[in-house]
């Protein structure tokens, strides 16, 4: 049967946390991991940096003001209250 | 995983209901539960925050104009987000700002730099020649201002297509089945797109390690 190299194996993560691989693949896919300290760490870390994106949507981004971050909290208050009047607005008519 | 951002909402048909019914206090919830992650979205299309922010509301005043005829046939989340995504095309058209959307070759290559593994001549071909250094403890550290900086860099930088994926996916906490249907791909597209993405941010948070490891 065949086995994989650690290069096939880097390219399986997502398929494998995503739980797309038949059957076979995701058993060689485990097999090859059991004994390889080095895909473990590397799955363990695409993990981790899923989960790191994950914590930057849920605690909105801090301080700090890169040209490709849009603001932190959402729209604006003034942003927000127009809609709002819009809302109730419309709702009426 | 779960999104969490959409913990506290009621099923769809409640908010549907609510919605038509003029109960400010939803809209107002649905405003603040989802604006954020739209202005991210958004943000991937157009050339400044300010536009985003436009692209955002008129999002939101199609949603209360159009609320009345909206059929169902897919959640409101995505619903919304599918108004979303027409409204910021169509302003990054006029902005010049064109997403190339269709390009395929983002999907070449491998994800990891080829010179890690071993090549031919060596005693195990394909096997990592070092195995990656480990990361200090993911959760402190990962967090850590510095860290989401250069996420949010790394984010910046990737091919739009994998941006506005890995946006939706691991910020967003959207599920596959949806961020297929609001941008219009393939499951295995999308998939594609999460795996090189994800590949390249993890990427560059080993680079950090590494540097911060030697200067430490």
């Amino acid at each position: 049967m065949k086995r994989f190299s650690c290069d096939e194996v880097v390219e399986l993560v997502t398929a494998y946390l995503e739980g797309d691989l038949d059957e076979t693949t995701r058993c060689l896919f485990a097999e090859h991991l059991s004994g390889c300290e080095g895909c473990a760490r590397y799955l363990g870390q695409i993990r981790a940096t899923a989960d790191a994106l994950g914590a930057l949507g849920a605690s909105g981004p801090g301080a700090g003001g890169e040209p490709s971050r849009p603001p932190s909290d959402g729209l604006p208050r003034s942003a927000r209250e127009r809609l709002l009047g819009a809302f109730r607005e419309h709702r009426r008519s | 995983m779960e999104s969490f951002a959409d913990g506290g909402l009621p099923p769809d048909d409640v908010v549907v209901a609510a919605l038509r019914a003029g109960d400010e206090a939803m809209f107002a919830t649905l405003l603040d539960t989802w604006s954020r992650g739209m202005l991210w979205l958004a943000r991937s299309h157009v050339s400044t925050n300010d536009s985003a922010q436009e692209v955002v509301q008129d999002t939101w005043l199609a949603v209360i104009r159009g609320i009345d005829a909206f059929e169902g046939r897919s959640s409101v989340k995505t619903w919304v987000y599918r108004i979303l995504v027409n409204t910021a095309r169509k302003r990054g058209v006029r902005e010049n700002r064109v997403v190339p959307w269709s390009s395929a070759f983002e999907h070449e290559g491998p994800t990891v730099e080829p010179a890690r593994f071993q090549g031919a001549d060596d005693p195990f071909p394909g096997f990592w020649k070092d195995v990656p250094a480990a990361w200090p403890t993911p959760e402190g550290e990962v967090l850590a201002a510095e860290v989401r900086g250069l996420i949010t860099k790394a984010l910046a930088e990737l091919p739009s297509r994998q941006r506005v994926v890995i946006t939706l996916r691991d910020v967003e906490g959207c599920t596959s089945e949806e961020v297929c249907e609001i941008l219009e791909i393939s499951p295995a597209n999308q998939r594609v797109l999460l795996h090189r993405a994800r590949a390249a941010v993890r990427g560059r948070l080993e680079e950090y390690f590494e540097t911060a490891g030697r200067s430490a």
